[in-house]
């Protein structure tokens, strides 16, 4: 049986201790710089602070899981392999990667880490994912969230290494590691400088009539009804026009976070061996709340209980939610 | 000698104006290379397949050299066996676009296509072992790191590739946008991608053109256009320059590029014939100048 691990966002040492406490198997973070995919200000670790990081985690038999998963702009390659010297001289537990000479630089100099292929890698076949565990010894994928859980089952009978899936968070719709749609609007790269939909590009303009936009590098992402709640201009989640509809409609997404509460059996009878918790930028109040629910839930299914799935349900309360891709082909 | 290069067509047009089009390509563009076959959507396929072969014998008695793309998303079956086909081809080059490409593939020789995300040099190094001779790198590298990519692929005796006309490629996805304008899901599209040769486009709620929607890809409304840029691109040791194509006079557009690179007309005058050619839609240069995708930055001389 699934193991059911619980891989768990810490932005912040002090969030990490949080999910450590609140029953993570596993905690996931980064840098303060372009190596990781949440390159946010006021996110991530220095060095020393991973130190203690990791000595805490461990302290907790909890492991610590360092993203190095963007993907390295030519002439700036020493940026991420001094991350994972420093990231194995500290004793992280693996590395998640996604560009395939930082996957070649680890897996030749330290070839007894364990290497995980990030979501940014793509890797959504048996024959991609096999590819990484061929070449790079990768021991875990994490898939992108693209997959229906048939689909899920059918890709683990043919891997030879572990899946993690993501299971609560934000709901990311584009390919990721594909998607530059932010440098395209910012000068900011999502893959090369680990930044998406930047803050400091943000602006909300209230208007005459009560309405509000918001606007990311000057360009209008959502328009906003006075009843209405303004949400982040992230581009996938905006309202467009498009010439044949009459009204400006969300063309990719609604503003909806994942939630596969409902589906957390079923993802464990598909083998799914790890579930990742989405929001390096959250909270430590939502990261206790959100921890501690899924570790009571995935222990009660595990064994054979039945768990309380509407608690988990009420953790996005007041923000809509999707199962996106994973329970049906229809929402492609 | 800087070879030209055409890319593989983004969008869902019909058979016949796939045969029309490429038939006035192979006998009046001056082109070196052009790249055949789906990229974006499975479904599409089928549709212009058929005519793959006449095709291909057209664009090689027109003096073309001919590599066939493979898909960027690679989840379904269909898509599975429809890459698996492609790369054991050994009548033409094959250009991978998904990592589910290169393990069938092996080491066996292959070009690197733009969604393969060859951004260092490390990464290219790596690809070469495995049989890489040729690296189209991502849309978004900037100047700075296209020199360093290129010269250590030079080195190693790799083409590398730069695409220098048409609207870049800003994400994919599993869910078609094309659809879902117009209420359905995927699997029940009814092809209606065909309807805009160009791209779907989208404008902000204050009405500004932003970005082109086309099945599960989403493109820039502007064309990247890297006309004034073609001599440093050479002088740094990209060997290959693609032009995307578009539903505009794609010979004209090629025969404006050949003129610069052979230093027949200025790129300032080239530049303005161009402007005539593409209608209303903006030209963009701000991936290689580091800056946002969108901009337009005047040559710096």
């Amino acid at each position: 049986m699934s193991p059911g691990e619980l891989i768990c966002p810490a932005g912040t040492p002090a969030a990490l201790r949080t999910a450590v406490d609140a029953g993570a198997d596993a905690v996931y973070c980064g840098f303060q710089n372009a190596t990781n995919a949440r390159n946010f200000p006021g996110l991530n670790f220095t060095p020393d602070e991973l130190a203690s990081a990791v000595a805490y985690a461990h302290s907790k038999a909890a492991k610590v899981l360092l993203a190095l998963n963007t993907y390295p702009p030519a002439g700036k390659v020493d940026l991420w392999r001094s991350a994972a010297d420093t990231g194995a001289r500290l004793g992280v537990d693996a590395f998640i990667v996604a560009d395939m000479g930082v996957a070649d630089y680890i897996a030749r100099t330290y070839p007894d880490m364990r290497l995980h292929l990030s979501v940014q890698a793509a890797a959504s076949s048996p024959e991609a994912i096999r590819y990484y565990c061929e070449n790079f010894g990768v021991k875990r994928v994490v898939l992108p969230r693209i997959l229906t859980i048939p689909e899920i089952r059918a890709i683990r009978k043919e891997i030879p290494c572990e899946i993690e899936t993501f299971i609560f968070g934000n709901h990311g719709l584009m390919v990721e590691g594909r998607c530059s749609l932010t440098n395209y609007l910012t000068g900011q790269s999502t893959n090369m400088d680990g930044v998406c939909s930047p803050a400091s590009d943000v602006e909300f303009i209230r208007h005459g009539d009560g309405t509000m936009s918001s606007r990311l590098a000057g360009f209008s992402i959502d328009c906003f009804g006075c009843g209405e709640k303004a949400g982040y201009p992230t581009i996938c989640k905006g309202r467009y026009t498009a010439p044949h509809r009459s009204d400006p409609y969300y063309a990719f997404e609604e503003p909806v976070s994942l939630n596969l509460a409902r589906l957390l059996p079923e993802l464990i009878d598909a083998g799914v061996h790890a579930f990742k918790i989405e929001g390096r930028q959250r909270s430590k109040s939502y990261v206790r709340s959100v921890v501690s629910a899924f570790r009571t839930a995935v222990d009660d299914i595990r064994a054979g209980r039945p768990a309380n799935i509407t608690d988990l349900v009420a953790l996005t309360e007041g923000q809509k939610q999707t199962q996106g891709a994973f329970a049906s082909k229809k929402w492609r | 000698m800087t070879k030209l290069t055409l890319g593989p067509i983004a969008y869902h047009w019909s058979a016949e104006t796939r045969r029309d089009f490429y038939a006035r390509i192979a006998d009046e563009a001056p082109l070196d290379e052009v790249y055949l076959g789906e990229v974006i959507c499975s479904k599409r396929a089928p549709f212009h397949e058929p005519d793959l072969p006449d095709t291909i014998a057209r664009l090689e008695r027109g003096g073309k050299k001919v590599v066939l793309s493979s898909l960027a998303e690679v989840m379904l079956k269909r898509e599975r066996k429809a890459t698996e086909d492609l790369v054991a081809l050994e009548s033409h080059e094959v250009e991978i676009n998904n990592a589910a490409g290169l393990l069938a593939r092996g080491k066996c020789p292959h070009r690197i296509g733009p969604f393969m995300n060859a951004y260092n040099e490390a990464a290219i190094t790596w690809m070469a072992g495995r049989g890489a001779r040729h690296i189209c790198l991502p849309t978004e590298l900037p100047v700075q790191s296209i020199r360093i990519a290129a010269q250590v692929a030079r080195e190693l005796g790799l083409g590398v590739e730069v695409q220098v006309f048409g609207r870049a490629s800003l994400a994919v996805s599993a869910r078609c946008y094309h659809a879902r304008a117009h209420g359905r899901t995927k699997d029940n599209c009814q092809f209606v991608c065909e309807l805009d040769m160009d791209g779907m486009p989208l404008g902000t709620v204050d009405g500004k053109p932003i970005l082109r929607v086309n099945g599960i890809q989403t493109q820039s409304e502007s064309y990247v256009c890297l006309l004034a840029e073609t001599g440093q691109l050479a002088a740094d040791g990209v060997s290959h320059l693609r032009l995307m194509p578009q539903a505009i006079d794609m010979v004209a557009v090629a025969q404006a590029f050949r003129a610069v690179l052979d230093g027949a007309m200025p790129a300032e005058e080239a530049g303005a014939s161009l402007r005539d050619l593409c209608g209303t839609a903006p030209f963009s240069n701000g991936f290689y100048h580091g800056t946002a995708g969108h901009e337009f930055v005047a040559e710096v001389r």
